[in-house]
């Protein structure tokens, strides 16, 4: 009888939608070890000039050398400091990761978003561009584009986040699909809402929770492919230090097997990097979407 | 005080004039048919009344209440709201007239954006019609949850810390926000419990008395029609088939359907339930293909010779039902 007096949960206090999500993130441990990694590498990478011991790029007298306790993790075939390096390298990977999922999950949001709400031949056209960048062999056109316009740390996010946005699209044209179905945003038609109203403050907002975790693997995907041109020499370029460049350093045999400190610090950070934010996308993915 | 104008007391606030509504469907690879959502209805709605539309899932009432605040195009006839003709209004010239005519939503767990708070629903509406903002939009809110009878606190609450009833109690704030005159009530309270509906059915009459509101109630409930309407029409397949006064359709009514709609409201008396009734067989056919003459003829108990070929039209005054054969 007194259902319109008290609300059903009368909490003091309204637990958003934000308080909840944390809650559900903090529960899975590996999750914010994964922050907690992923903080330090982006701290590492900003304070890169303070935390090194050397410069990146200055030659010492010692070619390859072990590490020691001048040079921590030794030097390489240029006499370079490896630990000053790899620290270095962190900035320019997480730079890449970050800049090319800033880039390409804009550019699919918004392509997806006027793409679902327009429909007709609009939603056609854009769909079947999509088809195309996702049919290409895109690492042969990375390749491709990256020896014509010539490898540079802008070329390389351009060329990976052109070869990205397709997927983030999609799943933002199937998530608005759904929900400009809803009655909530047919509401906002009729109270006469304008289109930008309702794509920015009704059905982006909705759609949010698999953009962010679709972004979150994406800069662990971007880093890697980073690592994957810059190991082929089509990446990053020396003298600036990159981990994939800096793997690729260990390319012959003897490096292999005599100087394992030219191979494993780069490779180690590499793989810390990508499971660290993978694992936040673990935890995002499941505090988002408690059905799942 | 306003003196309303004989021309405007008698003119309707809502004309529609063999109003269609298709929608495309594939039959084939290639071969496209068109479903008869709504297939020329002519209706008048004065200011002040409630005009209940019953009928089975799938007859269209819906999409009418959808075409009529012009959420979908019509595919022909007219709609005129208060004399002025809307039929091919675009979006933008629409937009002052969203003030007049709103929706209440059947399902108040989608109709509601999970993303905002309480109040945000009811001032947005505000806020894009370029009215007030600030303390006075925080005001506004504040009397739109004294009507719909919910607590000042839930300003701040979202949507999903409310129950069914309380949730629909917030899309009807939202519908009157902008202070409509005209409101289609799409099945309010079909997805509630019977003891909410009562309550929200309830508050529907009091805002009406209070707010001068006009309804264009849709249900297929059929007592929470009978409830609330002034008048109601029967549809079926697209088509009003019966159209009067509440009372004098619920109690004689005129077209067979509607006389079967009614029967098969169970009976709660062990002792009436005995009595001989007749039962409304099978399904509505395909709207995609609709049977010849009057709709209704398969299904139809007293169907003769001229059902088959002939389709009735809506005729009669006062009560009126498109039936070769009306009964009573």
């Amino acid at each position: 009888m007194s259902e319109a007096i008290e609300p059903e949960r009368a909490r003091t206090g309204s637990a958003g939608p934000f308080r909840q999500f944390a809650g559900r993130f903090c529960r899975h441990k590996l999750a914010v070890v994964g922050l907690a990694v992923t903080a330090a590498l982006i701290l590492t990478a900003l304070l890169a000039p303070l935390l090194s011991p050397h410069s990146p790029y200055s030659v010492s007298d010692t070619f390859s050398s072990p590490p020691s306790s001048r040079h921590w993790l030794g030097t390489d075939p240029v006499g370079r400091d490896v630990f000053s390096r790899l620290i270095a390298a962190s900035r320019v990977s997480l730079a890449v990761g970050f800049a090319t999922v800033a880039l390409y999950v804009t550019a699919g949001t918004l392509i997806g978003l006027v793409s679902a709400y327009v429909g007709g031949w609009v939603d056609l056209i854009v769909m079947r561009v999509t088809d195309m960048f996702m049919a290409f062999p895109f690492l042969m056109v990375i390749l491709v584009v990256v020896s014509v316009l010539g490898a540079s740390l802008q070329t390389i996010v351009f060329v990976l986040a052109l070869f990205s946005w397709p997927t983030v699209a999609r799943l933002v044209r199937s998530s608005v699909l759904s929900l400009k179905e809803q009655d909530f945003v047919k509401a906002g038609r009729a109270l006469g809402f304008g289109a930008p109203r309702i794509l920015f403050r009704h059905l982006l907002p909705n759609a949010l929770a698999p953009i962010v975790v679709n972004a979150t693997f994406g800069v662990a995907g971007a880093i890697l492919s980073e690592s994957g041109l810059s190991f082929l020499g089509m990446g990053v370029q020396p003298p600036a230090a990159s981990w994939g460049n800096m793997l690729g350093d260990a390319q012959s045999l003897t490096v292999l097997t005599d100087q394992p400190w030219l191979w494993l610090p780069p490779g180690l950070m590499l793989l810390i990097a990508v499971l660290a934010i993978n694992f936040v996308g673990d935890g995002l993915r499941d505090a988002l979407d408690p059905n799942g | 005080m306003t003196v309303i104008t004989e021309s405007n007391a008698s003119r309707p606030l809502l004309q529609l004039e063999g109003v269609k509504k298709y929608y495309p469907s594939r039959k084939g690879l290639f071969a496209k048919g068109r479903i008869q959502a709504v297939d020329g209805v002519t209706l008048d709605v004065h200011a002040g009344e409630t005009v209940g539309l019953v009928g089975e899932s799938g007859c269209g009432k819906s999409t009418l209440g959808r075409t009529i605040i012009r959420l979908e195009h019509s595919d022909a006839g007219r709609i005129l709201y208060d004399g002025e003709e809307i039929t091919a209004y675009s979006v933008r010239r629409m937009r002052p007239l969203r003030t007049q005519m709103q929706m209440i939503f059947q399902d108040p767990y989608s109709s509601l954006n999970p993303r905002q708070r309480v109040e945000d629903i009811l001032a947005e509406p505000l806020i894009a019609h370029g009215l007030p903002r600030g303390e006075d939009a925080r005001r506004s809110v504040g009397k739109l949850l004294d009507l719909v009878q919910l607590p000042r606190s839930s300003r701040s609450r979202y949507p999903h810390e409310f129950s069914g009833g309380q949730r629909q109690r917030i899309g009807i704030a939202r519908a009157l926000a902008l202070k409509p005159r005209l409101i289609v009530c799409d099945e309010p309270v079909s997805a509630l419990d019977v003891s909410v509906q009562a309550q929200i059915l309830n508050l529907l009459k009091d805002l009406q008395d209070e707010l001068k509101l006009t309804y264009v109630f849709i249900g297929h409930g059929l007592g929470a029609v009978r409830y609330i309407s002034t008048r109601v029409a029967v549809m079926y397949l697209g088509k009003i088939v019966e159209l009067g006064e509440t009372n004098r359709v619920f109690d004689a009514p005129r077209h067979p359907y509607t006389s079967l709609l009614l029967q098969a409201i169970p009976v709660a008396d062990p002792r009436r339930r005995l009595r001989e009734r007749l039962v409304l067989q099978g399904e509505a056919p395909n709207p995609e293909n609709p049977p010849p003459g009057c709709r209704f003829h398969p299904r139809c108990p007293f169907a003769r010779e001229r059902c088959f070929s002939e389709a009735p039209s809506l005729t009669g005054n006062g009560h009126a039902a498109a039936c070769h054969y009306p009964l009573g």
